[in-house]
């Protein structure tokens, strides 16, 4: 049975005495009738594929369009060229995050988390993480798991498809994840875990799924980019201990009920908003007169 | 779902609609002709027809048609690939009714000559519903080892599959009866817990009143499956 609230997960928490990630670990047992090491196998093998697909980034692709491809070197050159001004640790998430998007609308393999479209906002976070911070891979796997739990109750409780709740459902939905992961990695408890996807989820609430021509290019590869700092910030902000004055829950809630109020034409289909302007136009026509 | 549809799966860009339910709808095309594909005409429907070449879902098909599965990293180049293994692939539209928007009909030939038609909808998050099968309702999901009969609507068809299922110890997780019209030609579409003996499958198509048995089994054995015909 998936967890329908965050809350459930840190009561649960409280009753197992045991941390966040376990708790999604055990029900993952139950659910898919499998040893501990084998559902943590599976975890690490999908953090493997994540850093796999960063690794094997390919700056000399382009997408469908044509559009999209080759901007992850163009960050990776000023990153490594001065001190920038997102400083080390943000400007290599971000480039991270823009390589993923990228290898994504080229048709190389990456790892859907929670969808193709928003792929790169965990990997930019946990993979710089790792790297810059030292951590163990296995304590990078646990925050993997943190970051399923919270997007189980995402997807029980709201929506994680663009076409179902706007973009605020995937590139947000991903960047709740990954905020929630990364308080945890900080040392954070259960409680600042949910806050820390509260605050980021509230900085993406109303975003809506407006992709030019309706290719998984424009907005979504920068978007990740832009989830993945948000997530840091997000993490960041809750470590120093401010807190949502809204209930984590009742955020995932408003998410749900945005979703739903946000037209269709603004749900994934391509016809409104950065879709509808002139230069999507002449992306689409490109496309289509090939 | 469980978290591994969350955190994953690990799958070919850029749209697990658009292409990975694709690759997965070929893959079990491929698996219920039951032997490699010598012909496939590709009918695309709706977002199918519309987006689908941004989206790779061309290429996404025939890697699937191909044996090739969501994660496999020669998607891009299947069209090369099934030009080498002397694969024909044509590509039109299809005229479906009241169709779900990302849909395709598949017309396949395999290489003895066995004919199949099957008309796969990508449901979103990589999910796919096999809707028709020659023509008759299907709807399942690849998630399961699946057992198709086309038979006579006659009784007693539906007892000789069940009690050789429970013969074999195979548990039905689900099964539904569709008929074209009464008399005429009725399916049986049965998904199962465990896996069905090549050698049941076999028999069930020998016997009286069945017109054809499909079977998609979940175990990679592409190579295998063409023994089956
Ligand atoms: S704009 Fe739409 S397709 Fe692009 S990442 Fe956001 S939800 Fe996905």
């Amino acid at each position: 049975m998936s967890f329908a609230s965050l809350r459930e997960i840190i009561s649960e928490s409280q009753k197992r005495e045991c941390l966040f990630w376990e708790v999604i670990l055990q029900e993952d047992c139950k659910e898919r009738n499998v040893s501990r090491e084998a559902s943590f196998e599976t975890m690490r093998r999908m953090y493997q594929a994540m850093k796999e697909a960063d690794a094997s980034y390919d700056a000399s692709l382009r997408s469908a369009s044509a559009i999209a491809g080759g901007d992850g070197l163009r960050l990776e050159q000023l990153r490594k060229s001065k001190d920038t001004l997102l400083g080390t640790f943000l400007a290599e998430a971000v480039e991270k995050a823009v390589k993923m998007g990228e290898s994504n609308a080229c048709m190389r393999r990456i790892v859907a988390a929670p969808t193709a479209g928003s792929c790169g906002v965990i990997p930019a976070v946990l993979l710089t993480y790792e790297k810059q911070r030292g951590a163990k891979e296995a304590r990078m796997v646990e925050a993997l798991f943190v970051a399923a739990g919270i997007g189980e109750v995402l997807a029980t409780s709201a929506s994680i498809s663009g076409a179902g709740g706007g973009c605020q459902a995937e590139i947000g939905s991903a960047s709740a994840m990954a905020a929630g992961a990364v308080a945890y990695l900080e040392g954070g408890s259960e409680e600042e875990i949910a806050n820390a996807a509260a605050l980021a989820l509230k900085n993406m609430l109303g975003l809506t799924c407006d992709p030019v021509a309706g290719l998984v290019e424009v907005p979504c590869i920068k978007r990740n980019a832009s989830g993945a700092v948000n997530a840091v910030l997000a993490a960041h902000l809750t470590m120093a201990g401010v807190r949502s004055a809204i209930d984590p829950d009742e955020v995932i809630d408003s998410m749900q009920r945005i979703g739903k109020l946000i037209p269709a034409c603004l749900r994934e289909t391509g016809q409104e908003g950065l879709a509808a302007t002139p230069s999507a136009k002449r992306i689409a026509e490109g496309l289509s007169s090939e | 779902m469980n978290i591994f549809d969350i955190i994953g799966p690990i799958m070919v860009g850029p749209s697990s609609s658009h292409t990975a339910g694709a690759v997965k709808i070929g893959y079990v095309a491929r698996k219920l002709l039951a032997e490699p594909v010598a012909e496939a005409q590709i009918l695309l429907y709706g977002s199918f027809l519309a987006t689908g070449k941004g989206h790779g879902t061309q290429l996404a098909i025939v890697a699937g048609l191909l044996g090739m599965e969501p994660d496999d990293d020669r998607i891009p180049y299947s069209l090369r690939l099934a030009e080498e293994q002397n694969m024909k692939v044509l590509f039109g539209e299809a005229k479906l009714k009241e169709a779900h928007p990302n849909s395709v009909q598949l017309n396949l030939t395999g290489t003895s000559g066995r004919q199949l038609e099957v008309v796969g909808e990508s449901l979103g998050g990589s999910l796919i519903n096999i809707a028709k099968i020659d023509g008759l309702s299907a709807n399942f999901s690849g998630e399961h080892p699946t057992l198709i009969v086309h038979n006579l609507d006659q009784p007693g068809h539906v007892a000789e599959v069940t009690s050789m299922l429970s013969h074999k110890s195979v548990n039905i997780a689900s099964m539904q009866l569709y008929r074209a019209s009464r008399g005429g030609e009725a399916v049986m579409v049965i998904e199962c817990d465990q896996e069905i003996p090549r050698e049941s499958v076999s028999w069930l198509s020998h016997l009286e009143g069945v017109n054809k048995v499909t079977y998609y089994s979940l175990q990679n054995d592409i190579v295998q499956n063409d023994i089956l015909r």
